[in-house]
Formats: C-alpha cells, structure tokens, sequence
C-alpha cells in the first residue's frame, strides 16, 4: 500500500508538469492566437490538471491506509497536503473565471510545494498521544485548503505585478519582484542541492551538546558552511567556514541553516544564469509573456481571499482552538504556530478593510497579496524549523 | 440643527443625508452618487457631526482607517512576541531577569527590559484589544444602522441622476418588460413594480455579514475578558500517586468536596519492531510514546462533612484520562498533562552492627509521612533527627532541601541500643553515609519502593459557550459576507426610453454576467461600465 502510494504521488507531480506545460501552450503560440487554439489548450491543461489532482487524492487516500492516520502529521505530509489543496484552490477558481494564464503560474507554484515536501523524512510515523485525535485531521486539512486558496491570490497578484509594474526603468518595485522570484527559484535551488548531495552520498558527522548536555551525532548532508554552535567535527570534510548562533534553538538549528543557505547560494547560480540567458530583468522576460486583464487579476486575487479566509479562520483559528481545548486544556495558549495563524488571520482582516477603499485595489492590493503568502510560509516553514513550540513537528 | 431635508419625490429624510433614501436624487450638488452608494449616501453620525468631545471619539473609532491602524499595530505586536520565548515557555526553574541576557544576548536583555517576555498578558496590548473592540462597536453602529434603514426605504422607482450615475448604465427602447421581469425573475432576483418600473435585488441579507461577523467577535472578545472574573475559571494542577486519593482542588461546594483516586497510571511507547513505523522509529534515539493514561475513580464528600477531618467518600464514577480525552464531571474536566514515574515512596534501613555485620532489625520509612521513632525490640529503636526530603546543601553549606518532593531523600538518624544508651548520630543520605565521630552502629539501605504519579489539569471553564458562540456567529457573518452579494438592477421608464442601472457592493464580476444575460435574453441594450 506504502508504495501504491508513493507511485500515485509520483504520477501526480508528472501530470501536474504536463498541465502547466498545456497551460503554457495556450497563451503562447503566437502564430495561432486564435480564441480556438487557446481554448483547446486550456481545456487540456485544465482536465489534466483535474487528473493529477484525482491521482494525489489516491495517494492521500492510500497512504491514510498504510499508515491507520490521516497522512497530515509530519512536515512532509503536510506540505504535500498544502500542495494538493492549492490545485484543488485553483481548480475551483479556474472553474469560476476560466483563466489559462492562472494555470501557468499556479501550477508550477504548486508543483515547487510538492518537491519541496519530499525533501523531507518520507518515512510514515507514528503518532505522539498529543496528536491522536480527530480534531488534528479536521483542523490540519480545513486549514491547508484555507492557505491553498489564499496561496492562489498570491499567484494573482504576483501575475498581476509582472504585468503591470513598469519595466522601462529599474525601480524599487521591478527590484522586490526580482526578490520574489529570485526566493522561488531558491526553492528551485533547494531541490536541486538536495538530490545532488543525497545522490552522491555526502555526509559529515559532528559530536554536539544538546539541552540536556549529553553528546549526541549528527549528520550533515551537505559541505558545511554553518557549522554546529560548539561542536566537534568527526570527519576531514569540508568546512565549516563559521559557526551557528548558539541563541538558534534545537540540536539540528545548524543543519537547517547551513542547508538554508545552500538554497539561497544555489538560487544566486540558478537565477543568475537565468538573467545571461534573457539578458533582462526576469519579470520583465514574462511580462511579455502574460497579457491577461488586469482588472480580471485584480478581483481572482480579491475573490480568492473572499473564499480562503473563512475556510482558513474556520481550520486554523476555530478548530484549532477546540482541538487545543481537548489536548492542551486552553483553546489559546499563544504557542508561537498558533499567533501566527492569528497574524495571518488580521493580516487577511486588514487587507478585506483596506480595500473597502478605492485606493488600495489593483497594485497594492497585489503587493498584500503576496505579503500576505510570505506569512503563510513562514507559518509553514520557519516557525516549525525555528521558532521552538508545541507545533515543531521536527 | 437636526432639520430634516425632504426630496423632491416626498420622502423626508434626516440630516446628514446625501442621497434621497427613497429615490436617490443627491440631495446637494456636490454629492457623487457612485462613491455615495457604499451606505446608500445615508447619514452617519461619523459624517454629520464634529463639535463635541464625544464627537471627536466617535468619528476617531468610528474610521476604517483608525480600525485597519489596531489591526496592524496588534499584529505587529503579536509577531514580536515570537522572536524570542514567553515566560510561560522558559524553564520554570530560571529567573527571567538573567535568563534572556543569559540565552539570548543583548537582544534578549532588552526584549525582556520592555516586557516583551510578558506581551500577551500586558497591560498595553489588553488595552490595544479593549480599542479594537471599541472600534468594531463604534464602526458597526455607524454604518450599520442608517445603512439598514436606507434599505428598508428604498422605492422602485430611482431618480434620473442616481440612475445614469451608476457604474453599469444603459439606455433602450421598446422593451418588453413583462420579458425582462421573467428573465430576472429565472435568475433568481426578487423583483417589485411601480408604475411600470423595475426594481430587482438579490442577496440583501449578505449586506449584514459584515455587521454579524463584528459581533461575532465582540460577543469572543467579551468572553475572553471574562476569564478575569472570579468564579468562571479554575485552572489547577493536580498530582496524584497511584493508589493513593487527593482532593481535587476547586470543586468544594455545599453539596461536598469531589477526591479523585489514582488507581494506576500507564505508559505505552511504540514497538520498535512494528513494521509500518519500522524506518521512521529506526531513525530516532528513543522510545516514541503512543499512549499517557491514568486510570482513575471519582468519589464525593457527604454534603455535611467539616473541613480537615477524614471524610467519609462516596463512590461517583470510575475513569481513563488519555491525551485528547478529558474525564468530565459537573462543570469540571480533567485532563492528563504530565506524570513522573517510580518516585520515592518507602525507604527500607537495617540497624547494623558494624565490626560484626549483625543485623537489628529493619525500619521502613514512609517518605511522605515518616515517623519520629522506629522501635526496633529489645532495647534497640532509632529516631529522625532531621529529614530532608529533596536533599540539597545551601549557601552557608548548611544541609537543606529544595522542597517536599521526596527526590533525593535524606536522614539524621540517632540510633539506640543497650550498648550506646545515648544514642549515635549519623547523616544518611543516598550514597552517603557520615558520621559524627566513631559509631559503633550503622544504618544500612535495605531496599526503596516507588510509585508512579500522575499530574492532572482540573479545569472549570464557564465562559468556553461565550466564546464558542462568538465564533460560531463570525463564521455565520463572514460566510453570509463573503460568499454572497448584493446585486441591485433599475429599470426605468423615461418617457419612450427604457433607463437600465445595475449596482453590487462587490463581485461586479457576477453582477456583469447576470445584465449581460438579460440583455442577450431581452432587448435591452447592453449595460455599458464607465470608470
Ligand atoms: C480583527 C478584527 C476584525 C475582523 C476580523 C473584521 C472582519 C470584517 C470582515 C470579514 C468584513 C467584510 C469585508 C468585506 O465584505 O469585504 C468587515 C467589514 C467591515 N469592517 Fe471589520 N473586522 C474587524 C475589525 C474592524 C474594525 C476595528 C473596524 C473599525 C473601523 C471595522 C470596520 C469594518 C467596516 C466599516 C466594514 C464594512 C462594513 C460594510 O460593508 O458595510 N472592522 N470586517
């Protein structure tokens, strides 16, 4: 059953590539622009979208089987998860607006999330008593939809700046898109440094403290650059060229550093390269590209916030709060994950108040947007691997 | 001051009003109808009057721009509160005045110089919450009221100006309206006629999501405020060992004091060797834990029992306290938080003679509750000089203990016999044994019992359907809000033309397809927008 489900997973990521290629197609042929040709290709990007998204609900169904618990209890799971609900989110939406050039980005966003997940432990584990109970899948899967659906008005609104943010010149705002994508290709980067080191079998072993004082071993899997606040390296490999901040919580805080800044060092080459083949600015490359309406993007982007930010209040704020209250006793207890969810929550609150005024739709309505995404993967991300709390799962 | 304006059609409107709440003609000329039309150009305090001091207040809450400056200024303030440790999150054991220099450095000393190691209980972001709510209050009642008013009053028939002022405007001749009222009719619009005019509107309920939803939060908001109130909250921790029974703390009233007895308490760790978890437990040091249980019975004092004597217990319920599943009685449940497994519970001495290893009997201490005096026969007894329960040696090196829990138990003993009548002192503790002098007698360990303890949360919580509710009615208002819209369609007879107006307070997506449908189905001309 564990492999069923791995291999439904697998088929899910290559259809979901293939979808974004449809979706691809059918804005960009230019000899054929006709309304045809774009539909066409929009249907079969969007029907094999629906397919891979068929697929990854098989592999949830089957792994849930494997395992006797819903597959949302570690980071990998997880993510996963948040990935399948950002193509059921963009399903939904593109059900309403039938936007081709949605998918060309919503995709490729979505497929980044599901490598991203397997580059953690894949290994199904067991549940700690903390986590037995079915407010944790209630709670868990409400809100990855929630951020799914408001992850889609971040792909809105980013489409919406390359489109609209003047390129003739280099500003302020062309230099913050080129850091969004730049950080989305770090993600890129990620992976890649990932499977290269595991692929050639890289470690390096190191003998730390941890809290209780007591020497344990650990392993990195890349040439260290960070290496372990006080520690001693057991090997003659590479590095390491300083070492961790002891304030950094947790025995491996340094490997999750050093491996962040693989992926920032990786992004650098990757994107890099990017910019000597275009010979421009990366947004100014695709905003040749998309040529959708703005005002169309505007209100996906608004509309997409209208629809994900009950879903996520309801996930994270009110089943969180029960499930709290069953486990822990308090429904509040501000854990660093749950204020974070609450931060999110006024974020999302704020931007439905500020465009109650004109002013503030169109271009900085899209800029929210994305700031907006930027706090749900750092909920998603940092405060597990670096704030310390009840939620860490690793 | 408070002269009311009456419109050309009749309607008498009150002050402050800029758009006729019957017909919408802009009651002045400067009035912009579309710009108006988010409160239906109603009069709102906030926008009518500014003498007073209460004025001031008012119109200062009652602004968006005041409200979207809380949320802010409280998000901010709750992301600082992550950067480093709550107090309620460093070890118990530590001083928070050198901990976070200590761990954190300069950074952390000055985090917790300006109290932000105690943000969520601070006076200024209580305060921050108490002016959010304010806000909420003052905003609702200004929009909220007039707002529900003017739709209320609204009549078929729309004045020239409102009309050719919206943003979807058309002009058409020979319509069959009969055709246009069926076609908004299959499109689910409520429709009413006036002297041959149209009005059809659709989701005016979805107008009060935003009005539900803020007091929705202001009923959560009251809710979590009252927590401070005596008598709706009990928050206590409860240590139990297993086979023993203890008051449970809180739950005294006239009708007796609940006891709850610990009859075992169970720890089950994951099978190494369970093959789905194989490679995942494989990969971590130790043990997984799969299971915390306390099994437990709940009994009760008789009504009338006095306070401090023995009392007689009457048997309520027996019980399992898991993770996630609280054992519930009255409006009490209690909840497995934290145990301790094989703590000291009996230490066992023999009185040894110490040139001959002969043995004079054996004395067990109940570490709990040990007695002065142990006779052992014969002549041969042993007193506790001195008893330490969780040994430590202090500042002035004087022997002492850290507090009651029997974890690193220590004695000075006197041990009698008929050969030293006056008694031998010696300090005994684990690993430890010294003596003042040359003692002709020794205590020997002879064994130590132990015994798991559970730790309970007893928690009362009075305000939990308060807040509940709060929640339940924001869902209902954001959904009501959000998920649908108030879509508005004029149709108007000018002598032979046919006026056509549509308006939405939002999803003008929607609004759009629903015209151009009833253009396609009718020969109305097209809606056009104008920006
Ligand atoms: C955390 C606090 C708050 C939450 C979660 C919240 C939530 C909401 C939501 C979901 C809407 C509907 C938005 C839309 O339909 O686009 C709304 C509307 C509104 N809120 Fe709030 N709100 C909060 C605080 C405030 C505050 C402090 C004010 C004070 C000025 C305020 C004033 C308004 C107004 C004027 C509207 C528009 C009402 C209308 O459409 O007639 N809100 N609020």
């Amino acid at each position: 059953m564990a492999e069923i489900s791995s291999t439904l997973l697998y088929s899910a990521f290559i259809i979901y590539l293939f979808s974004t290629l449809f979706f691809a197609m059918s804005i960009s042929d230019k000899k054929n622009k006709d309304a045809a040709h774009t539909k066409k290709w929009g249907k079969v990007g969007f029907i094999s979208s629906c397919i891979g998204f068929v697929s990854q609900v098989g592999y949830f169904i089957t792994r849930w089987m494997a395992s006797g618990h819903a597959p949302v209890s570690n980071l990998f799971e997880f993510t996963t998860f948040f990935g399948m609900m950002m193509v059921l989110a963009f399903i939904i939406l593109y059900a309403i607006y039938r936007t081709n050039g949605l998918g060309v980005f919503a995709m490729p966003v979505a497929l980044l999330v599901i490598a991203y997940a397997s580059m953690f432990p894949r290994d199904i584990s067991p549940l700690i008593p903390a986590l037995q109970s079915d407010w944790l899948k209630i709670h868990v899967t409400t809100a990855a939809l929630g951020e799914g659906i408001l992850a889609i008005s971040f792909v809105s609104g980013l489409i919406y700046l390359i489109r609209t943010v003047d390129q003739s010149v280099s500003s302020k705002k062309t230099m913050w898109l080129e850091i969004i994508l730049y950080s989305l290709i770090s993600v890129v980067g990620f992976i890649v440094v990932s499977l290269a080191f595991k692929g050639a079998g890289y470690q390096s072993a190191f003998e730390i403290m941890n809290d209780q004082n007591q020497p344990v071993k650990i392993v990195y899997e890349m040439p260290v650059i960070a290496g372990p606040a006080d520690g001693k390296q057991l090997d003659d490999s590479f590095g390491p060229l300083f070492s961790t901040p002891s304030w950094m919580n947790g025995v491996n805080a340094s490997i999750k550093l050093n491996t962040f800044i693989w992926s920032l060092l990786s992004g650098v080459i990757l994107y890099g390269l990017l910019r000597l083949i275009l010979r421009k600015r990366i947004s100014a490359a695709l905003q040749t590209k998309v040529n959708m309406n703005s005002d169309l993007l505007d209100e996906i982007s608004y509309r997409a916030v209208a629809i994900g930010f009950p879903i996520f209040t309801l996930g994270a704020l009110i089943f969180a709060m029960i499930w709290a209250q069953q486990a822990w006793s308090r429904f509040w207890g501000w854990d660093p994950k749950e204020v974070w969810a609450l931060i999110t929550f006024l974020f999302y609150a704020a931007y439905l108040h500020l465009r109650l005024s004109r002013g503030w739709h169109g271009e900085k309505s899209a800029w929210l947007c994305v700031l907006g995404f930027w706090i749900i993967t750092f909920n998603l991300i940092a405060v597990n691997l670096v704030l310390v709390g009840l939620h860490s799962y690793a | 001051m408070m002269q009311t304006i009456t419109c050309e059609c009749g309607h008498s409107n009150p002050y402050g009003t800029s758009l006729c709440q019957a017909c919408g003609k802009p009651l002045t000329q400067d009035v912009e109808v579309l710009s108006s039309m988010r409160y239906e150009g109603s009069a709102r305090r906030s926008q009518t009057y500014n003498k007073t001091f209460v004025d001031h207040v008012w119109n200062f809450f009652s602004s968006v721009k005041v409200g979207v400056w809380l949320i802010v200024i409280i998000l901010v303030a709750a992301a600082i509160g992550t950067i480093f440790p709550q107090e309620t999150f460093i070890p118990p054991n530590v001083d928070p005045a050198t901990h976070y220099e200590s761990e954190y450095g300069t950074l952390g000393l000055i985090y917790y110089l300006l109290g932000f190691h105690n943000l969520y209980g601070s006076w200024w972001f209580i305060i921050l919450l108490g002016m959010l709510g304010l806000s909420i209050i003052v905003a609702s009642l200004d929009r909220g009221i007039p707002l529900y008013k003017a739709l209320k009053q609204q009549r078929v028939t729309r004045h020239d100006q409102f009309m050719k002022n919206q943003r979807l405007f058309s002009v058409s001749k020979d319509v069959e309206m009969e055709e246009v009222k069926y076609t908004l009719e299959s499109l689910r619009y409520k429709v009413r006629e006036e002297n041959g005019n149209i009005f059809a509107e659709k989701g005016r309920f979805s107008r009060w999501g935003a009005y539900v939803n803020h007091v929705g939060l202001i009923i959560f908001l009251t809710g979590a405020m009252l927590r401070f109130f005596p008598g709706m909250y009990v928050d206590d921790i409860l240590w139990v060992r297993e086979g023993e029974k203890a008051s449970i703390p809180g739950t005294a009233t006239d009708e007796g004091q609940y006891y709850l007895e610990n009859n075992e308490f169970i720890l089950e760790m994951y099978d190494k060797e369970e093959k789905k978890f194989n490679s995942a437990l494989s990969s971590v040091d130790g043990e997984v834990a799969k299971n915390y249980q306390s099994n437990v019975t709940l009994y009760k004092t008789k009504p009338d029992h006095t306070v401090g004597e023995d009392p007689e217990l009457v048997k309520v319920k027996d019980g399992e306290i898991r993770v996630n599943e609280p054992f519930k009685f009255d409006s009490f449940a209690l909840y497995q938080t934290d145990f301790k497994l094989n703590e000291f519970y009996k230490m066992s001495f023999e009185l040894e003679e110490k040139e001959s290893g002969k043995k004079f009997g054996k004395l067990t201490v109940d570490l709990h509750d040990p007695k002065q005096e142990y006779d052992l026969g014969n002549g041969y007894k042993v007193k506790i000089e001195e008893y330490f329960p969780n040994f430590i040696l202090d500042e002035q090196n004087e022997p002492s203990t850290v507090n009651n829990l029997p974890d690193n138990p220590a004695f000075v003993f006197s041990m009698y016999s008929p050969e030293t009548p006056k008694g031998e002192k010696a300090f005994v503790g684990i690993q430890k044994n010294i003596e003042s002098g040359e003692n002709q007698f020794k205590m020997s360990f002879a064994g130590i019992e132990t015994k798991d303890l559970t730790a309970l949360t007893v928690r009362k919580d009075h305000t939990l359907w308060i807040i509940a509710l709060g929640g339940l009615i924001f869902m209902i208002g954001v959904t009501q809000g959000l998920y649908w819209n108030y879509r508005r369609i004029w149709i108007k007879q000018n002598q032979d033309e046919v006026w056509a107006a549509a308006h939405t307070n939002k999803n003008w997506y929607g609004l759009k397809k629903d015209v151009e449908f009833l253009s396609n189905k009718t020969s109305l001309i097209p809606l056009e927008e104008k920006e």
